[in-house]
């Protein structure tokens, strides 16, 4: 099982590996969240949802139900 | 004469675009529509050095060229149509210093339309705090442009700015990138199909639903047409069209920007950490609501009194002045009495325009959408709802038009159909002067009655929101594809420019546009209550007399029986009591009806009527709230205006759909007749009902 943006913790951060094309809007794209960008997730709203992030220094929120579809990878640090 | 030089104004959405276009315009702007559509239009003029004059317009805010909302098409529209009378011979690209990626990515694709561009960095004075350094010169190359470091806040660059508008014929209209290579063969057919044509321009055409005018629609004919790849594949090639520029970004800022983190004091984080808080975000939030009601009621009450009685002494002073006559009449107990009736809410719609201003400047309206996302979902709005709810308690229309931000068609039907529940400010004027009437004076916990009456009458238009909208929610039946995408801009301390140019836009025109629609209602009821059909009212005098030849009047006694008498049997008292069965129900006598009825084409008239009504049918000088103070109920005796009905009308108020200029809006941003038609019957049945319960059960 792959993992998603919406298994991220608050705090935690993760570079985006894939991005669903069919399901993810163009708007988020051209926001940043593109593959290779660097994710942090800075805070949650109650219920984790919607989250609110830090995308290569752009800062915006998403539902859960897009996050679902963004790949990542967890950065070790 | 010199050739006007038209410039656009185009950013991205919280770059501060429009404090740009504050600074170089001042107070000679104007705010406007596009034709045909309700989007706003912003436009200045700037004199330049050397005797020029720039035409400016600041263009709605946009992340790309690709748009996905009526504000953004505007942009896109602009840009492509040369026969415009407004296309830029400059497009001015407003960024923010510290997402200046982001902001490039508009700013590669409008070199691509080969139109002259500068780019203008904004927010400069963060730069130091922020440990940005940028190679200015290494940047103009790459991106083929002129850079301006600006600095609104400080006031900074604004002279360089308007130099190199000046210059605009000096500056490149290469494009910065190639971004054909994402799909060489098939920019290669398009560009046979239409050699004479700019690629980029082709692309646009292509992926967009651009609505072009007659004279543009034949350049570009065929082109729709050409169509040889799916949509999912146009999709596709976007994307990489995205990813594409934003390489190129990447690799233009590794060289000429430097971060250094160390350097960077962000307030960000510690702000975000109260205000989005689980519990304190929320808190905070009911707080912050609780102080706007607190102020709009306790700080506009003076000048409010003072307005008050200045329309009472001008009205007394003209009848004193002026020969007596229709003219003289009219002047002091139609027009002046219902102008007096709007113009003293300024205070108070001021203040909540700047309330509202306020939040928005300072970055706080995003967070409160963050936290109300997952509320509102469950009663089918968005997060994004909430701007449209709290900005519609200043004036349902631009609420509806703010609606236009939520992607989701259902979610957006949904917050357009319950938005005029929320007390908008044309309420104000009925709520305050019957709260004034009915409610007792005195405190609670600091807060006065009054208050909190007004607290919870906003509380009341709120729930009635959320509750209709839970339930179109489950009856509607619309599939959209949903996604929720916000911004969460930096805190910014509000520019004190910004925030006075926007309250004194809105209010004038609250106060313009009601005044308009107030003054002529006035004019026309002043005439219907001033005359009347056949004898009884001709010989309204001698009638009196013989009523009363029993009793002994005073002058003055004799006068206002004979003025009361007239008003009764004049066109607007025979109507009045016409409609008066269906209204006693509810606790009003037919003075009320016939400004229930007239308040249709909107709210705030309900006040302005009644002043006309009562000082045609009184003589003395008095304020509208000592009028209403003193009608009597002409059948169960004691006053007109007492709890029950008092509660009665306010519930009617909170309810019911009386403004045309909304439902205008709605058939616009809906385009059917259904969606307002709906809202008008729904609403005004509601409102009858629940203030017939209440007065019911009150009296």
């Amino acid at each position: 099982m792959n993992d998603t943006l919406a298994n991220l913790k608050r705090g935690e951060s993760a570079i985006i590996t894939d991005v669903s094309s069919e399901l993810i809007p163009l708007k988020l794209l051209e926001m940043g969240c593109l593959p290779g960008n660097h994710v942090e997730l800075v805070q949650v709203a109650p219920f984790a949802d919607p989250m609110y992030l830090n995308i290569n220094g752009s800062h915006l929120a998403i539902r859960k139900e897009t996050a679902i579809h963004i790949l990542i990878e967890r950065v070790h640090e | 004469m010199s050739k006007q030089i038209n410039v656009a104004l185009i950013g991205n959405p919280n770059t501060g675009k429009t404090s740009v276009f504050n600074a170089l315009t001042g107070l000679n702007q104007k705010v406007g529509n596009y034709p045909g559509i309700t989007v706003e239009k912003k436009e200045g003029i700037c004199r330049l050095p050397r005797g020029v004059k720039a035409h400016i317009i600041d263009l709605p805010g946009t992340y790309s060229l690709n748009a996905s909302s009526l504000d953004e098409n505007v942009v896109i529209e602009l840009l492509l149509n040369k026969n415009d009378k407004d296309f830029p011979d400059i497009a001015a690209v407003v960024s923010d210093v510290e997402n200046l990626k982001r902001n490039l990515l508009l700013f590669t694709q409008i070199k691509d339309l080969q139109i002259p561009c500068l780019l203008v960095i904004n927010m400069a004075d963060r730069m130091r705090r922020r440990g940005i350094t940028l190679d200015i010169e290494y940047l103009e190359k790459q991106l083929e442009t002129k850079i301006v470091l600006v600095s609104t806040r400080k006031q900074e660059g604004i002279t360089e700015l308007k130099q190199q508008i000046t210059n605009y014929k000096e500056l490149s209209t290469k494009p910065c990138l190639n971004a054909s290579e994402i799909d060489p063969d098939y920019f290669n057919r398009l560009r046979k199909a239409f050699p004479n044509q700019l690629i980029y321009k082709l692309w646009l055409v292509i992926t967009q639903d651009v609505n072009f005018g007659k004279t543009n629609r034949n350049e570009f004919d065929g082109v729709a047409n050409f169509k040889t790849k799916s949509k999912g594949d146009l999709k596709r090639l976007q994307q990489k069209e995205t990813i594409k520029r934003y390489q190129f970004i990447n690799d233009v800022l590794k060289k000429g920007q430097t971060i250094d983190r160390s350097q960077a004091k962000d307030l960000r984080t510690q702000f975000d950490r109260i205000l989005t808080h689980k519990v304190w975000g929320y808190l905070i939030f009911f707080l912050i609501l609780l102080t706007i009601f607190q102020a709009i009621y306790d700080w506009s009450s003076i000048p409010m009194d003072f307005i008050d009685s200045t329309f009472a002494s001008l009205s007394e002073w003209i009848k004193n002045i002026f020969p007596e006559g229709p003219f003289t009449s009219l002047l002091a107990e139609g027009i002046i009495p219902g102008l007096g009736g709007i113009v003293i809410f300024i205070p108070q719609i001021a203040f909540l325009f700047l309330f509202i201003a306020v939040l928005e400047e300072s970055g706080y309206m995003s967070r409160v959408v963050f936290l109300m996302d997952r509320v509102m979902r469950r009663f089918g709005l968005s997060g994004k709802s909430i701007v449209p709810l709290i900005s519609g308690t200043a004036c349902a229309i631009p609420a509806i038009m703010a609606t236009r931000n939520i992607e989701n068609w259902k979610e957006r039907l949904i917050t357009i159909l319950v938005t005029p529940f929320t007390t908008c400010s044309a309420r104000l004027p009925v709520y305050l002067i019957i709260i004034a009437l009915v409610i007792p004076e005195g405190r609670f916990l600091g807060l006065s009655y009054q208050a909190l009456t007004l607290m919870l009458l906003y509380l009341i238009g709120f729930g009635a929101a959320i509750a209709s909208a839970y339930l179109l929610n489950k009856i509607l039946k619309i599939k959209s594809k949903t996604f929720f995408v916000v911004e969460m801009p930096n805190y910014k301390l509000p520019l004190f420019k910004n925030v006075a140019l926007t309250v004194l836009e809105k209010t004038k025109s609250f106060i313009f546009g009601a005044g308009k629609i107030i003054l002529a209602i006035s004019i026309v009821l002043w005439i219907l209550a001033s005359y009347g059909p056949g004898k009884q009212f001709k010989n309204a005098e001698k009638i009196v007399k013989t009523e009363y030849a029993s009793e002994h009047l005073t002058e003055d006694e004799f006068q206002q029986k004979l003025a009361s008498y007239k008003l009764e049997h004049s066109f607007i008292g025979i109507t009045g009591r016409a409609i008066e069965p269906a209204i006693r129900p509810l606790g009003y006598d037919w003075k009320i009806g016939i400004a229930i009825v007239s308040s249709f084409a909107a709210r705030e008239v309900f006040v302005g009527t009644l002043a006309t009504i009562y000082s045609v049918g009184s003589d003395q000088e008095e304020t509208i709230k000592n009028r209403m103070a003193g009608e009597v109920n002409p059948i169960l005796g004691g006053p007109l205006f007492n709890f029950a009905s008092g509660i009665s009308l306010l519930l009617f108020y909170a309810f019911a759909m009386q403004c045309m200029s909304t439902l205008a809006i709605v058939k616009r941003e809906t385009n059917s007749w259904k969606w307002p038609m709906l809202q008008l019957v729904i609403m005004t049945a509601l409102a009858y009902i629940v203030a017939l319960i209440a007065y019911q059960f009150l009296k």
